[in-house]
């Protein structure tokens, strides 16, 4: 068959010339035990610029979570300009395949290397043992080690501050959350979301629906429609995609935005979107590493941080609800106002928190009930 | 005007060369797409053809992913071989997975390393239970063995979600959905330090040419192989249908489900709801390129290992999307199964001349090849 | 919140949910009905959605997007068709080859346009009948194209009993003998694929335009291999098809809204509920071999080459 032999011949001859020199570059990118900087101390020299890399769950087109990250990345890639190079990865999944890729970062020379998603958890310990001298960043988790340190959002900030429009907007007095996976994470987001509600309704009840998955647009969908079947007028989500707030505009219903601003997939629905904002994390990490200063450690920002935020307010949304949104935001920056204080009651009526007291972060993290407000009960069972 | 016209008899040559001829108009297909979307073809090449071997840890990769690819192929195979579409390996590859975990939990840091034969063990046997189901099925009710299996898988999924989210979730784990670590004895063995690369491998090995001998050199074997390719000879022969569907199922399941156990006793060490890779998926189309026979596995789910990971280093190195993996796949595929119909015809230049008799409706209607019954029933 | 209204809101949502699986089911019918089984649907249907959505955002004509949805959709079939119909290849395999395949371009080609939403849209609603109480809700609040699928069916349903319609199942039944009574066999089997591809195309579009107006890789998450199986369970009828698409959509529905209602039942357990019916019913219509075998078209999956 002479015809398919000629691309054959031409692309090995072009392998072939290729070759060597493709050895040459793998084998010189093996990390060299004796060149690699000194763990912790030494700063870089300016000349050669750090090289970061993000290792996403989602596509960055999800308009969610993922989307949010690789905000944060362009905000500290145009900060930091040519003392840093960035990329990333999107779409690693959390199983045996992400120790692979986040290897493979490691070997190409990143020096610091983000994991924005619980399951990198093991894969990144594992590699940070081979690689004792690239810090990692791992966000949402909880174990760290010598270059390992973790970070997280206060996202139930946001579900607070959304809570309290979707309370003053509400008519119907029954809220729906389309829930992703019930992590203590997203458990609290629900608590926090009704408690705010419950500043301006005392007596509105929250209904949930568990899809299981963090991104599934169709699933989401009908869970929205699920829960504005059964009253719910005002929806939240912890999911990843729009699909929510499409629902309820198709619906004529009203909803937020999650992670980003949604406005634009929505523009009736839409009352406002929690965002999480990476970008001030982001910079510091960087900055740590260029100064020299990086250390382990387990970061949790929230609103006064800059990394939280109820952002693009609906006209729709009444004076007197902006005003307590303000109001809020304002004494979460001045460390005078705590969303999760005493009293606080259970579903079952057991009472978990004191009057007067403000929950430590040790007890927001272990959340693992529905606060009263909230129906059903939690999928979990143990 | 080109025409393809059967041959008397298949062609031998063509069997071996056909695989060889569709990687390569794959090949050709993936270099100019790579120029479409403005990389160097050559560079995009070499990630997915080259550097996938560079090095022990790349070939370790390598390696890691194609032995459960490799697993469940050679179980397809002959399932697929014996004219039972069990497109559900997945499924068992779950609950493989599961069964594997059950026992892994036990182990504590003084058990014996001994304990991993049981592990996979229970792994296979837990594939075999989950394979049975849809065998039982087929054999009973004569439900289709394509949807059952496939709606098991969606069941395992499921099954899998509600162990790892309840009675199974690390106590100590922050109420995230996981099982505990395993405990180390329960580590498969690995080959070579520095790499992922596990005895798993050479399981994988083994049992390819076990299934080999079993199709090619017993009569067991053959009696599947004659029931898929002509089911009336398996009749008359006195082969048993239905002993052919429950081997095919038992034994495609029982690789799938050690395939699961090895995924995690082995990269994982934990139970997750990530589990499911794909693989039961993937290794239909090894078993596809292998042209269904275990050892072709062996070179196809190296190949679509390579695929895998040149789309990995292909998106982390060139910024392009991971899908192009499914693209490449997918070309494979269909490059393939064109260039097998050239094992029962050939192609012939022909001018085009044809005789200017008056045709009658019959004739205009009917396709203008002509000749003989060509052998019925071959994949 | 009325007892009542809720039933009515959960058959609203069952009857679009299941609209989906009803066109590409209905698509697959005629495929299966002249004896060639397409394992691709799922890619059909990506490809479909992906096709449709990108039209609609560049021209703003939802119509438009349909149609473009549906070409694409034939468009996988004809590449399917033109292997498995000409060259002889094996059914199953170039089916799974195509569901591959379209899935993997219509994620590659997808990317740009994940973060795109389509313009607002007027939720159709057929004048005074939408605020009849109970019935409104659940039958008169739906897009156009649901009402489309309706009529689809009944009108599949007295095609197959017509002359072109008996020719199709003949074909199914027998290709030899159609073959020998002067049918171009081939020719007919490849329209009937292409036919099927183009509503699995438009019921890819109908999810990504009508149902969550997004694309994401991916979004059709199984519903492809569902009709398959709904093809079969509803032996090849179109109307059973119909109805086979709505109970799964009830089942779908169902199991999200028992969380809303707060049933304890784990909801993975509850997730599993699809898949169970879909065995269930497959194992009580197989249970009658005669049944099954009085529509089963004979032919189903193998190749036809016309011969001596």
């Amino acid at each position: 068959m002479m015809t398919a032999l000629h691309p054959i011949l031409r692309l090995t001859r072009r392998l072939a010339g290729c070759l060597p020199w493709l050895l040459l570059a793998s084998c010189s990118k093996e990390p060299a035990a004796g060149s690699a900087p000194q763990a912790s101390a030494e700063a870089l020299a300016p000349s050669t610029p750090l090289k970061v890399a993000f290792s996403y769950v989602g596509p960055v087109g999800d308009a969610g979570w993922t989307f949010a990250h690789d905000a944060g990345r362009k905000a500290v890639a145009a900060k930091f300009g040519s003392k840093i190079s960035t990329s990333f990865v999107e779409n690693v999944p959390e199983s045996a395949d992400a120790e692979r890729v986040i290897t493979d970062l490691a070997s190409q020379g990143n020096r610091l290397i983000f994991g924005t998603t619980f399951g990198y958890m093991e894969p990144i310990l594992k590699v940070a043992r081979e690689f004792p001298e690239v810090r990692f960043e791992h966000a949402t988790g909880y174990k760290t080690s010598a270059n390992v340190r973790t970070y997280d959002s206060r996202t139930y900030e946001g579900a607070y501050l959304a809570g309290v429009v979707a309370g003053a907007m509400t008519t119907s007095k029954v809220l729906g959350v389309v829930a992703s996976i019930p992590i203590p994470e997203v458990i609290r987001n629900i608590d926090s979301f009704t408690l705010g509600a419950q500043t301006q309704k005392p007596d509105v009840t929250t209904k949930v629906v568990w899809i299981n998955r963090w991104f599934d647009p169709p699933k989401e969908g009908e869970a929205a429609q699920a829960l504005i079947n059964q009253g719910a007028d005002v929806l939240m989500q912890n999911t990843d995609s729009s699909a929510v707030l499409q629902t309820a505009e198709k619906a004529g219903k009203l909803s937020f935005g999650w992670d980003s601003d949604m406005s634009h997939f929505g523009p009736n629905a839409h009352l406002a979107s929690a965002v999480v904002n990476w970008a001030p994390y982001y910079e510091k990490a960087v900055g740590d590493v260029l100064a020299g200063t990086w250390s382990t450690g387990q970061t949790w920002w929230g609103v006064k941080e800059r990394a939280i935020d109820l952002v693009s307010l609906s006209d729709k949304v009444p004076p007197a609800a902006r005003a307590k949104v303000e109001e809020v935001k304002a004494g979460l920056r001045a460390g005078t106002y705590s969303i999760w204080k005493g009293p606080i009651v259970d579903q079952s009526g057991k009472t978990v928190l004191e009057p007067g007291t403000v929950a430590t972060d040790a007890f927001l993290l272990a959340i693992n009930f529905y606060v009263k407000g909230v129906e059903g009960s939690l999928p979990a069972s143990k | 005007m080109l025409e393809l016209t059967p041959r008397a008899t298949p062609s031998l040559r063509m069997a071996y060369l056909s695989p060889a001829l569709a990687l390569v108009v794959t090949v050709m297909l993936c270099a100019a797409l790579f120029a479409l979307l403005g990389q160097s073809p050559a560079r995009g090449l070499a990630l997915f053809f080259v550097e996938p071997f560079a090095g022990a840890r790349a070939l370790g990769e390598l390696s890691l992913k194609a032995a459960p690819l490799l697993l469940i192929g050679s179980g397809l195979a002959l399932s697929f071989r014996a004219n039972v579409w069990n497109v559900g390996a997945e499924g068992q590859f779950i609950a493989g997975a599961l069964c594997a975990a059950r026992v892994a939990l036990t182990a504590t840091d003084s058990t014996s390393p001994s304990i991993v034969i049981p592990i996979l063990c229970a792994g296979a046997l837990g594939g075999m239970a989950w394979a049975s189901v849809t065998a039982a099925l087929k054999d009973r009710f004569g439900a289709s063995e394509i949807l059952v299996s496939l709606m098991l898988v969606y069941v395992a999924e499921q099954l899998l979600g509600y162990l790892v989210f309840g009675p199974w979730r690390d106590p100590a784990g922050h109420n995230f959905p996981q099982t505990s670590l395993f405990a180390d004895p329960t580590r498969i063995p690995r080959l070579v330090s520095g790499s992922r690369a596990n005895v798993g491998l050479v399981l994988a090995l083994g049992l390819a040419g076990a299934a080999w001998l079993f199709s090619e050199r017993s009569r067991a074997g053959f009696a599947l192989q004659v029931g898929g390719a002509s089911p009336p000879a398996a009749r008359y022969a006195g082969y048993s249908a239905r002993r052919a569907l429950w081997l095919a199922c038992l034994i495609s399941g029982g690789l799938a489900g050690l395939a699961g156990a090895l995924e995690v006793a082995g990269p994982l060490g934990q139970l997750t709801p990530h589990v499911p890779a794909g693989y039961g998926f993937t290794a239909i189309i090894v078993a596809f390129v292998g042209r269904l026979s275990p050892l072709g596995a062996i070179l196809s789910s190296f190949l679509l290992s390579l695929f895998h990971i040149g789309g990995e280093l292909a998106q982390s190195r060139l910024a392009l999307p991971k899908s192009i993996t499914m693209v490449f796949q997918g070309l494979l595929l269909f490059s393939l199964l064109a260039s097998d119909t050239l094992i029962h015809r050939r192609i012939r230049w022909r001018r085009s001349v044809r005789a200017a008799t008056p045709s009658s409706a019959l004739a205009a209607a009917s396709a203008p090849t002509s000749s003989d019954e060509r052998p019925e029933g071959s994949p | 919140m009325a007892g009542l209204d809720s039933i009515a809101s959960l058959c609203g949502a069952s009857i679009d949910a299941g609209t989906a699986l009803a066109l590409a089911s209905l698509g697959l019918t005629c495929n299966e009905r002249a004896g060639v089984i397409n394992l691709g649907a799922e890619g059909m249907m990506l490809l479909g959605a992906l096709a449709g959505f990108a039209t609609t955002v560049h021209t703003g004509a939802s119509l438009l997007g349909f149609a473009a949805g549906a070409l694409a959709g034939a468009t996988l079939a004809a590449v399917f068709g033109a292997l498995a119909i000409w060259l002889d290849t094996n059914q199953y395999a170039t089916g799974l080859a195509a569901s591959l395949l379209g899935a993997g371009v219509a994620a590659f080609a997808g990317v740009p346009y994940t973060r795109e939403a389509l313009g607002e849209r007027a939720t159709p609603a057929l004048g005074g009948l939408a605020d009849v109480p109970v019935l409104g809700p659940a039958l008169f609040r739906h897009h156009p194209l649901v009402y489309g699928v309706v009529l689809l069916a009944v009108a599949l349903h007295y095609l197959l009993e017509t002359r072109p319609g008996l020719i199709v199942r003949g074909i199914g039944e027998s290709p030899e003998t159609a073959h020998a009574l002067g049918y171009p066999v081939r020719r007919i089997r490849f329209a009937c694929v292409a036919a099927g591809g183009a509503l699995c195309g438009l019921a890819g579009a109908y999810l990504s335009l009508v149902y969550t107006p997004l694309w994401v890789e991916g979004m059709t998450a199984g519903k492809g291999w569902i009709a398959l199986a709904l093809t079969t369970f509803a032996t090849w009828r179109p109307l059973l098809v119909l109805l086979g698409a709505y109970s799964f959509g009830a089942v779908t529905m169902l199991q999200l809204h028992l969380q809303g209602e707060g049933v304890s039942v784990p909801s993975q357990l509850l997730s599993m509920l699809p898949y169970l019916a879909t065995i269930l019913v497959l194992v009580l219509i197989s249970r009658g071999p005669a049944l099954r075998r009085a529509t089963l078209p004979a032919s189903l999956g193998k190749p036809f080459n016309p011969g001596a």
